[in-house]
């Protein structure tokens, strides 16, 4: 589905405090299946991540998606495909305070223009999905850290994407949460979706949900398995 | 098409959902730029609609106004003059004016004294402007007495007074027969206040005048045309109080402009970044936030406008009454009618909105360029 | 009902609100016709030639009609008395009637 090749990657390049996140990563990330990337803290994962995502460019090195090039592409086709094919979920969740959860969910979808009544009813059935249907007014800055990440994967579900993306999920989950998103993402997972994620946690890396792991050390791949 | 109406509409969701979030703050916001708009609109409408009127009225003023000055100062013009002047052409009707001051200390309030030479008004009586008829609460068949200069009673009675609604020239007149002018004032015999004159050819006024000024050179013509010109600048932006007025809502105005272009809070750039992250191009947050700035301005110039407009021609103009009248004592009661001044309109609606919509927009242009990825690592 | 309705809403009526204050001006100013034309035979028939805007002083209440010269004033074209002298400027010609001064006598002196 995707892959990456040479991939190196420079934080403040030219200055003196230039620092090279990434050198020299290939990877391949297979269709329909459950990714995890691992490694201790400063080893590039969530960097590899934010290119995986298109959310960054790489400073050296190509990545294909779909069997296309998209390292040159200008950023407008950046963003499209981003919107069209990923979801993201964030370690902080990232929701925007003072909007309700059902709010929250259908910004992705606001760029297309698709009518209000249409993503909203989207947005209800995924919330429904997640047990969460009855707070759908609630504004997010209310809701419990468990329930601030099913709003966050609902959001990252709003526009049907092929490849979710999730940056540390478990980090700020206690056990039995940890164990409902696992839950969660079994779901997703049978649905046929591919999925990205970071972790440190090995209840994370070491479950069957999880098909490949990569391992990282120094902005490099150690590990595959 | 509708694709493009159903996302400004999110756009506009969005935003509105973004101001609410300080809800005090913004409401605020809109509540002081509405009454700048309002200062400003009823200022530009109120003067222009003045000027407007005045000028329509006073079209009919004697096209020539002669004074004598003696010493730099008006001087009554001594009998001969007449005659003299008959003698320039193109001079076609003249006569002598006679008007001056009186003072009246019931009220406090100077009024002008005429004796008008074609309005039969009989020895003895008096018409009145309608501001005595208010202040002194005269009316037809009253009588009142007025204490000359030279300290004897005058006993008049009122035959009518003028018409309300030609207050805005005549609310302080008096008006009596000639011969009760000159005792009362112990005008001199022959002597007039002033002349006025009027010219066959429009185009020879100056002429005239420079005739006028060669023929009797202590004497100064006043030109209807200069009349007008002082009326067309009356309330002018560059005079004292309206200057001041303008500067500081220039300066208000500038104030708001800074706080917005500034820079945007921390909460805010990081928003953007989730925005950009989830899917938002730069261009629509950019749209995002013109939104805003326009939605602000925009209703800021509506409701300010029509405040401004329901109280200068509604409501008399209320808020000015104590700056224009100053201490008069004696001020007309006049509705103006509403002139406006298109171009007035045009130039407040473009120096409200865009100026505001465009210092919304600075800070965000460089912060919805920013790589989402920088959101990743907040 | 949807945020950017009810924001559409509100526009709609001070839009609306807007465009009617020049129809009522429209309005207004027909129904003064009569009275501003009443108002300026008057100033014709008695020769007026100042609205009666500033009656604090003497010479205010006809700025047109003032001299170069009167009492207690700053300097030869100031209107000290507030709030006119902020209010109207000087008027128009008061200089030029003087200009003649500056010009050679016909007769030599």
């Amino acid at each position: 589905m995707i892959e990456l090749s040479q991939i190196r990657k420079a934080f403040n390049q030219g200055k003196h405090n230039e620092y090279w996140a990434l050198s020299g990563i290939d990877l391949a990330i297979p269709e329909n299946k459950v990714t995890a990337l691992r490694g201790p803290s400063g080893s590039g994962k969530t960097t590899l991540l934010t290119i995986l995502g298109c959310l960054a460019r790489p400073t050296e090195g190509r990545v294909r998606f779909k069997g296309e090039d998209i390292s040159g592409l200008p950023e407008r086709f950046l963003t499209d495909i981003r919107r069209r094919s990923f979801g993201f979920i964030f370690q902080q969740f990232n929701l925007i305070r003072g909007l309700s959860a059902v709010e929250n969910i259908i910004l992705p979808a606001y760029p297309a223009g698709q009518p209000r009544k249409d993503l909203l009813l989207k947005a209800e059935a995924l919330l429904a999905d997640v047990a969460l249907g009855h707070r759908r007014d609630a504004k997010v800055e209310w809701l419990s850290g468990g329930e601030q990440q099913r709003v966050a994967i609902c959001r990252a579900l709003i526009n049907d994407p092929e490849i979710l993306i999730a940056d540390e999920p478990t980090a700020n989950l206690d056990t039995k949460l940890s164990k409902e998103f696992l839950g969660i993402l079994e779901k997703l997972a049978d649905k046929g979706r591919t999925i990205v994620l970071t972790s440190h946690d090995p209840m994370v890396v070491d479950s069957d949900v999880v098909n490949f792991v990569v391992t990282l050390r120094d902005g490099r791949i150690v590990d595959e398995k | 098409m509708k694709i493009w109406i159903e996302k400004q509409k999110h756009l506009i969701d969005f935003t509105l959902a973004s101001l609410a979030r300080r809800k005090a703050k913004n409401l605020g916001l809109l509540f002081i730029y509405t009454l700048l708009v309002f200062v400003l609109a009823s200022v530009a409408l109120y003067t222009h609609a003045l000027r407007t009127e005045a000028q329509k009225v006073l079209a009919g003023s004697p096209e020539i106004v002669l004074q004598r000055l003696v010493a730099g100062r008006h001087d009554l013009i001594p009998p001969g003059y007449l005659e003299q002047i008959g003698r320039i052409r193109g001079v076609q009707k003249m006569e002598g004016r006679l008007w001056g001051y009186y003072y009246d200390s019931v009220v406090k309030a100077n009024y002008t004294f005429m004796a008008p030479r074609d309005l039969n008004i009989a020895r003895g009586e008096i018409v009145v402007g309608p501001a005595l008829e208010r202040s002194r609460g005269l009316a037809a068949g009253n009588g009142i007495s007025f204490r000359s200069y030279s300290g004897e009673l005058h006993t008049f009675i009122v035959a009518e007074a003028l018409p309300q609604a030609s207050e805005l020239v005549s609310a302080d007149l008096v008006l009596m027969h000639e011969e009760d002018f000159r005792a009362f004032f112990k005008y001199p015999e022959g002597h007039w206040t002033d002349i006025a004159m009027s010219v066959a050819n429009p185009q020879e006024v100056r002429n005239v005048a420079l005739k006028l000024m060669t023929a009797l050179p202590d004497s100064r013509p006043i030109l209807r045309d200069e009349v007008l010109r002082t009326y067309a600048s009356i309330f002018d932006w560059r005079e004292g109080i309206m200057l001041a007025l303008l500067s500081a809502a220039i300066l208000a105005f500038g104030i708001f402009a800074w706080e917005k272009a500034a820079g945007l809070s921390a909460e805010e750039k990081r928003e953007i970044g989730i925005l950009k992250a989830i899917g938002w191009e730069t261009g629509d947050v950019i749209k995002m936030k013109f939104w805003e700035g326009l939605l602000i301005s925009l209703l800021a110039f509506l409701l300010g406008y029509v405040a401004a407009y329901l109280h200068v021609f509604h409501m008399d103009a209320i808020v000015f009454e104590p700056v224009l009248k100053g201490w008069a004592m004696l001020y007309p009661r006049f509705t103006l009618p509403p002139h406006i001044d298109g171009l007035q309109v045009a130039t407040l609606f473009f120096f409200t909105v865009f100026p505001y919509t465009a210092a919304v927009l600075v800070p965000i242009w460089r912060a919805a360029t920013t790589d989402p990825d920088t959101v990743m690592r907040g | 009902m949807r945020p950017a309705h009810r924001v559409l809403i509100v526009f709609a009526i001070t839009a609306g609100s807007f465009v009617l204050t020049f129809v009522d001006a429209a309005r207004l100013r027909a129904q003064s016709e009569s009275a501003s034309a009443d108002t300026a035979r008057l100033v014709e028939r008695l020769g007026l030639t100042d609205p009666v805007l500033f009656t604090e002083a003497r010479y205010t209440r006809h700025p047109t009609q003032a001299d170069l010269q009167s009492a207690f004033q700053d300097h030869p074209v100031a209107f000290e008395h507030f709030p006119t002298g902020s209010l109207v400027p000087p008027p128009a010609g008061i200089l030029k009637a003087y200009e003649n001064l500056d010009r050679k006598t016909e007769a030599p002196d």
